[in-house]
């Protein structure tokens, strides 16, 4: 974790910069903006309506997959919106599974017996590890469903279920909306809960809030203050931040990392060639990042 | 750190993984090698951590002067720093891996934190004509997990471009794997002397490198992970001596990780039991 000691800014630069040391991490924004639920703390604002980001085809990624090849990516990350809404979702994991590991972000809604059983299969048949993360935000549906819907919460462990049924152990996510989750004894109540739901060996990553898209109505907006503005990081600080090692592929061009895909200037450029220069730290989410030392890879 | 050294060449070599302290182990292991004739034997860093006594593996590396490297344990014990530079991001693996570091650190003495020092982050060295790049975690980072299912053969490409060499050997994830992405050319993971490959099986692992004499293919080398078995109960008993934490002392006498899970890719950890 970072310790956000706070140093001066270079000279003439008012924000610190990430510099890109690798591409290992690369994200793909598979189902776009659009999502099946609309989650009241979704920093993108992902819903049934959003369009901002269409879903990637099987055709776009595969292009990009080439590109990445010649790169040297190191592994690779589907989110959205919802990724399994993507109609050619399954022949996506299969032909990124060829290349290297895979993690998808879900919120497990659509994984039904046979789609658990699909993915089982292009695990097994992967010498690569793949990961489904599953996304939930309480202990039960009174902390759960405020946030991601009425009835979600069963639903969501309906999805865990399935996966567990078909002998994949999830990673599952929770946000600081659940109240407690980042302290010890909520974590340890968080993993009991899990196991006490048929996960026998739970694994949990706590994330914390990005106070943007619907998150900023539903708690609030960054302050002022939280910003990176005159501050310099080490390289090692920088090292700390996934920006310095991933970036995020949707059907508008390549973004800096998977948060800042709304920011007009968070976009780098129309291929991963483009996008390989360092990326000045000015938005406020660039402020979580660095203060909780907090990365979106598993 | 020192800089990187080159040992010049060699036919055969013995390659030892993280140790752990386990020094019953590496007694057997050094036998091991020497009676399969290899022409060097090398430690590839972590020496400390997970067993007891530490300054026992200390003096047999040094007494049996083999070339080494720094590990992240290495490397923290020498630079005074307050937790071991594992790279776990996970609150249970950080647990357990702060009560070895501080049991470790607390029985290291000063002298032999000194040689720590003094060792090199990386190696060089040629076998059968290849180019062998040895180092702890990946030749970037002394604590880069490089493990089998998450390390795709573009990246292996690239460090191996990036280092300008023909194999990378490394360790830290504490389970073994090869992948060569053609003849003489990929990554050999020397797996762990300290603790057993999370199988079920007591013994643990070292790693032999040598030229592929008999092959169609030239500057083919050939790659054997060579089980050891040694006195584990012993070992064992040393712990709960030294009232190390039970969990680690069941992996000893089962074959089966316990802690530090947390870190494993998908694949990896669905072989395991816990």
């Amino acid at each position: 974790m970072s310790d956000a000691v706070h140093r001066p800014a270079e000279p003439g630069r008012e924000y610190p910069i990430s510099p890109l040391f690798a591409l290992d991490t690369l994200w793909f924004q598979v189902a776009g903006t659009l999502c099946n639920l609309q989650c009241t703390h979704c920093f993108i604002s992902s819903s049934p309506t959003n369009h901002s980001h269409e879903m990637l085809t099987l055709e776009a990624v595969k292009r990009h997959l080439a590109e990445a090849e010649a790169l040297g990516v190191k592994e690779y990350y589907f989110t959205g919106g919802e990724p399994f809404l993507n109609p050619e979702i399954f022949e996506i994991i299969e032909a990124t599974l060829k290349q290297g590991p895979v993690s998808i972000l879900t919120n497990g809604l659509l994984i039904r017996p046979d789609a658990a059983a699909s993915i089982r299969q292009l695990s097994d048949a992967s010498e690569y590890s793949l990961d489904i993360r599953v996304s939930i935000d309480g202990y039960d549906p009174r902390t759960n469903d405020p946030i991601r819907g009425p009835g979600t919460f069963h639903r969501i462990l309906t999805g865990i279920g399935n996966l567990a049924a078909a002998g994949l152990n999830p990673v599952i996510t929770v946000t600081e909306a659940c109240e407690g989750a980042g302290s010890q004894e909520g974590r340890l109540r968080f993993l009991e809960f899990l196991r006490s739901v048929g996960l026998t060996r739970p694994r949990l990553k706590v994330l914390p809030l990005l106070r943007i898209g619907a998150e900023a109505e539903r708690s609030r907006a960054y302050e002022s203050w939280e910003t990176l503005r005159g501050r310099h990081l080490t390289p090692e600080e920088a090292g700390i931040l996934q920006c310095s090692s991933c970036r995020m592929v949707t059907s508008q061009g390549i973004f800096v990392c998977p948060i800042l895909i709304d920011y007009p200037d968070a976009r780098m450029g129309e291929t991963l060639g483009d996008a390989l220069g360092p990326f000045e730290l000015r938005h406020q989410a660039c402020f979580t990042c660095h203060v909780t030392g907090f990365s979106c890879r598993t | 750190m020192t800089p990187t050294v080159d040992l010049g060449s060699f036919d055969r070599v013995a390659f030892f993984g993280g140790i752990y302290s386990n020094h019953l182990a590496l007694g057997e292991a050094l036998k091991l090698a020497r009676s399969r004739k290899v022409d060097a034997i090398v430690a590839l860093g972590d020496f400390g951590a997970f067993g007891p006594h530490p300054d026992r593996t200390i003096e047999i590396l040094r007494e049996a002067s083999l070339p080494a490297i720094q590990g992240n344990y290495e490397q923290a014990l020498s630079t005074g720093a307050e937790d071991c530079l594992c790279g776990y991001t996970d609150p249970r693996d950080n647990y357990y891996a702060q009560l070895s570091y501080d049991y470790t650190r607390t029985r290291t003495s000063a002298e032999h934190k000194a040689w720590m020092g003094n060792l090199p982050g990386h190696i060089r060295m040629t076998v059968g004509g290849r180019k062998l790049l040895l180092c702890h975690g990946s030749p970037r980072k002394v604590n880069e997990f490089l493990w089998r299912s998450m390390t795709p053969d573009p990246f292996i490409r690239k460090l191996l471009r990036d280092h300008e060499a023909d194999v990378i050997v490394c360790t830290h994830t504490g389970l073994h794997w090869k992948r060569l992405i053609e003849p003489g050319r990929g990554i050999v993971n020397a797996g762990a002397l300290g603790r057993p490959a999370n199988d079920g099986q007591t013994h643990v692992w070292f790693t032999i490198v040598e030229e592929q004499e008999i092959s169609p293919v030239p500057g083919e080398i050939q790659v054997e992970f060579v089980p050891v078995p040694y006195d584990h109960e012993r070992l064992a008993r040393e712990m709960a001596e030294e009232s190390l934490p039970p969990e680690f002392i069941e992996t000893i006498r089962t074959g089966w990780w316990t802690t530090c899970l947390e870190i494993l890719p998908a694949k990896e950890r669905a072989l395991g039991k816990h």
